[in-house]
C-alpha cells in the first residue's frame, strides 16, 4: 500500500478502464468501484444494461482477487469460470457502485460474492456469485 | 426523453434485423459495437467485434468476459422479442454463464440466444458464445426474463 491507501497494482483491465470504471474507494482495505451514468453504460432509456451492472460487479471482484492474492506476495492469473446475475432492481443513469467479498479463497479457485448499489446501499440494484480460476504462476525475478 | 423507434411498436410484428440499427445506435450495445447477423422463428445471432478496449486482461489478446454477458444478455432479449413478434418491455431477472474456454486472440465472438418458452410474465432463455464454431463454444448461458407491465405475446405458445 502506498501512503494514501491506493495499492500498487493494477485493479482494472482494458475493458474496465474503457467502460469507465474507476475505484472510487477502500472499505478495510476493499476496493469499492463505480462506473458513472454515462451513455456506454446505457440500456433501456434513462437505466443500466444489465451486461455494465455485471459488468461492473465482475471487475469488483476481480480487483478485490489481485489485490488479495498481490498481498500474499502470490502471482496468478485469473480466468472466468462462471458467474450467476441476480437483476434485484432497475438501475439508474446515475453512479453505480460495486463491492465484492471473497467467500472462499483455495489454491486453483477462489468463490466470491458482489453487490451492486446506488443512493441507498442496503437497497441493492443486482447482485452475483463468481467462481474464478486461479492460474498461479512463477513470480518473476527481481 | 424515452423516443420510440419503430421496433418499439407494439402493433407492427418485431423483426429482429429491421430493429438491429435502432437497438445497437448507442449505449451499452453502441458502445460494444454490437452487430445483427441472422435469426429465425424463436432465436437471434449477433456478433461482438474484436477491439483493443474489451481486452480482458494483458497477457491475452483476448475478449473479455463482461462484454460476452452484455451481448448474450441483449441476443436473449431480443430472441424474446423475436419469438413473441412484437416489443415487449423486458428486464433481465437471473442469467448465468459458463465460461468454457477463452475466445481466440483477437477473435470476433458469436452469440446465439434461443427463447425456448414463454409464459404471461416470464421468458426463458438458453444461449451460447463461439469463435467461429458452434460446437466448440467459448460460454453457455441460461437466463429468465420478466416482463415489465403486460406481456400476453401475439406469437407465444404457452399461456
Amino acid at each position: 500500500m502506498t501512503e494514501t491507501g491506493e495499492p500498487e497494482i493494477d485493479l482494472l483491465s482494458h475493458y474496465a478502464r474503457s467502460l469507465g470504471i474507476e475505484v472510487s474507494s477502500f472499505e478495510d482495505g476493499v476496493p469499492v468501484l463505480c462506473v458513472s451514468g454515462i451513455d456506454a453504460i446505457e440500456g433501456r432509456p434513462g437505466h443500466f444494461h444489465g451486461g455494465a451492472t455485471s459488468g461492473l460487479m465482475e471487475t469488483a471482484a476481480y480487483a478485490l482477487l489481485r489485490l488479495a492474492l498481490h498481498e500474499r506476495g502470490e502471482h496468478a492469473q485469473l480466468k472466468p469460470i462462471n458467474i450467476t446475475v441476480q437483476f434485484l432492481a432497475a438501475a439508474k443513469k446515475q453512479p453505480l457502485f460495486a463491492k465484492a467479498r471473497i467467500t472462499k479463497l483455495g489454491r486453483r479457485s477462489a468463490n466470491v460474492t458482489v453487490e451492486a448499489w446506488q443512493e441507498e446501499r442496503d437497497r441493492p440494484r443486482a447482485s452475483a456469485v463468481m467462481n474464478v480460476m486461479i492460474a498461479r504462476t512463477e513470480p518473476e525475478t527481481d | 426523453m424515452e423516443k420510440e423507434a419503430p421496433h418499439r411498436d407494439p402493433s407492427t410484428v418485431f423483426d429482429p434485423a429491421k430493429a438491429a440499427p435502432f437497438l445497437f445506435a448507442g449505449g451499452h450495445p453502441g458502445w460494444l459495437g454490437l452487430a445483427y447477423l441472422g435469426h429465425g422463428e424463436d432465436w437471434t445471432e449477433l456478433k461482438l467485434p474484436w477491439r483493443e478496449e474489451l481486452m480482458g486482461d494483458d497477457v491475452r489478446r483476448v475478449i473479455a468476459s463482461g462484454p460476452i454477458f452484455s451481448m448474450l444478455d441483449m441476443g436473449g432479449g431480443i430472441a424474446i422479442w423475436t419469438r413473441a413478434r412484437r416489443f415487449v418491455p423486458i428486464a433481465t431477472l437471473d442469467m448465468r454463464v459458463d465460461y468454457q474456454r477463452p475466445a481466440g486472440e483477437r477473435a470476433d465472438v458469436i452469440a446465439r440466444c434461443e427463447c425456448y418458452r414463454t409464459t404471461r410474465s416470464a421468458a426463458f432463455v438458453r444461449g451460447i458464445a463461439h469463435d467461429g464454431d458452434p460446437d466448440d463454444p467459448v460460454a453457455t448461458m441460461a437466463a429468465v426474463y420478466m416482463t415489465i407491465g403486460d406481456f400476453n405475446p401475439a406469437g407465444a405458445k404457452n399461456d
